[in-house]
């Protein structure tokens, strides 16, 4: 029981008339990195900011370490970090700034924010931009300060939309590398339209299409499940094409 | 965690120009004026010697450049209080604040308090000019701390409804002309009701700081101030709050 760290039942959101997400239920395990895969538009985005607490869910329960998000929203959220999918970053913040802010704001005690900082920093690769303003990092060490700034009060649960947009090749390598790093310990779920991502990265895989979740599994339950399909890809395609069709 | 984000918000702002710039335009026109009202005062002081209850240098220095200083609060307050929270739609950094184990009062009164911040260090400035006379001159102290006082809770105010509107929009610079919009409207809008009883008279700034700036403290005028600020502040709240809903 202890180590479930995220699970929500049927959860469900609907901006205005148009259902975002629809009836997903799912649990995740300590140490487990969740891929979230989906075409565009899919409801990747709405699902994960719904599990951050940043938008209220329409219907639905969603528990972090067995504490209820929408009862106990302080607690629940002192367990997560999130990075959404554009990074919430302070352009006029240094990155030592920024990074103690968000400490604070996550009650990091005062007396543990030092030693945070500089774990975190070595973490994401940051070690040497402690005095830049983040307005002046390239994309990919703002990329790196949007982690850090997830991991920084050593919460329960990461969870990352779409991390590696806008990268090149060597930082989302980089960037896998450390979500694969942080699996170990934390529970991740990332999101990504990124194929060979989720290969590389996660544990889990969730195939969402049009607001509801179409496959949930590990590689292994995957092939299983499609025998006849070769690859990731391929399953991806036939079950959001399949939709389309039915 | 509301004096953490209220200590964020008072870095960023002098981590930009735009704070230091106004505190050092705003000091130069207070200083101008200021030296204006003294010439003045020295001018007149042969005559007033020989009146039997002259106004003393409190009435006729200090007392005008609250006045002033009030009017200055009113178009300082909106590029301030614009960015607050459109700023932070706009760069889309509100997800950090609500997605940290902080309520959204805690992410409005720290924000509240980070401009309130500011705004006290205008105001100790323009109270430590005043407080200069005290070297050669008898200073009415209470009348000061009356004007004090009543800046502090119009500042609030302004703080308040500065906030509410920028929570409005994403739009910094349509925040900025709404709050100053808003402020006029409620500075002059006594001027076309000739009733002094009416409402319009009553829901007037202006009206409830002059009671203030001649050094009358009543009660029903810092309700007045207090009520507004409070008011504005809630219905910030329940704005942020209707994102996530």
């Amino acid at each position: 029981m202890t180590n479930i760290t995220v699970s929500t039942s049927e959860l469900s959101r609907s901006y205005g008339a148009r259902t975002a997400v629809h009836d997903i239920s799912f649990e995740l395990r300590q140490g487990e990195v969740l891929g979230l895969l989906g075409p565009n538009g899919a409801g990747k985005t709405t699902t994960l900011q719904m599990l951050a607490g940043c938008l209220a869910p329409g219907a639905g329960r969603i528990e972090i370490c067995g504490i209820d998000l929408l009862e106990r929203p302080r607690e629940a959220k002192a367990l997560l970090g999130f990075l959404p999918e554009t990074p919430p970053l302070y352009r006029d913040l240094t990155v030592d700034e920024y990074l103690r802010f968000a400490a604070r704001l996550h009650r990091v005690p005062k007396a543990d924010i030092p030693a945070a900082l500089e774990r975190t920093k070595q973490r994401c690769g940051l070690a040497d931009t402690g005095k830049r303003l983040i307005g002046s990092l390239s994309k990919g060490f703002q990329q790196r300060v949007g982690i850090a700034q997830a991991i920084v009060h050593n919460p329960r649960v990461v969870i990352l939309d779409e991390p590696t947009v806008g990268l090149d090749p060597i930082q989302i390598r980089e960037i896998r590398s450390l979500i694969r790093e942080l699996g170990g310990k934390y529970s991740v779920i990332l999101s990504t339209h990124i194929l060979p991502e989720v290969e590389s990265v996660c544990d889990r895989i969730q195939i969402m299409d049009r607001g509801q979740l179409v496959f949930s599994g590990d590689f292994a339950e995957l092939k299983q499940a499609h025998p006849e399909q070769a690859s990731l890809e391929e399953v991806f395609i036939h079950l959001t094409q399949q939709e389309e069709q039915a | 965690m509301i004096f953490t984000i209220a200590a964020k918000e008072l870095k960023t702002l002098f981590a930009s120009p735009l704070a230091w710039i106004i505190l050092a335009v705003l000091e130069c026109l207070l200083a101008w004026f200021f030296l204006g009202q003294i010439d003045a005062f020295l001018t007149v002081q042969p005559q007033l010697a020989a009146l039997a209850n002259p106004p003393g240098v409190t009435e006729l220095i200090v007392t005008p450049l609250f006045g002033i200083a009030a009017m200055i609060m009113l178009m300082v307050v909106p590029p301030l209080s614009m960015r607050l929270i459109a700023e932070e739609r706009r760069n889309q950094t509100m997800a950090l604040l609500l997605s940290a184990p902080v309520s959204i009062t805690e992410i409005i009164l720290g924000k509240f308090l980070g401009l309130m911040a500011f705004l006290a260090l205008f105001i100790g400035l323009t109270a430590l000019m005043s407080f200069s006379l005290y070297s050669g001159a008898m200073l009415d102290l209470e009348l000061l701390a009356g004007n004090i006082l009543g800046l502090v809770l119009l500042a609030a105010s302004f703080a308040a409804l500065g906030l509410f509107i920028s929570s409005l929009t994403s739009h910094p610079i349509i925040a900025a002309i709404g709050t100053l919009g808003a402020f006029l409207g409620l500075w002059v809008v006594d001027i076309s009701a000739r009733d002094p009883d009416s409402l319009l008279h009553y829901l007037s700034l202006l009206k409830h700081f002059e009671s203030f700036n001649r050094g009358v403290i009543a009660t029903a005028d810092a309700a007045y101030f207090i009520l507004f600020t409070v008011l504005f502040l809630v219905l910030a709240v329940r704005r942020l709050d209707r994102d996530r809903l």
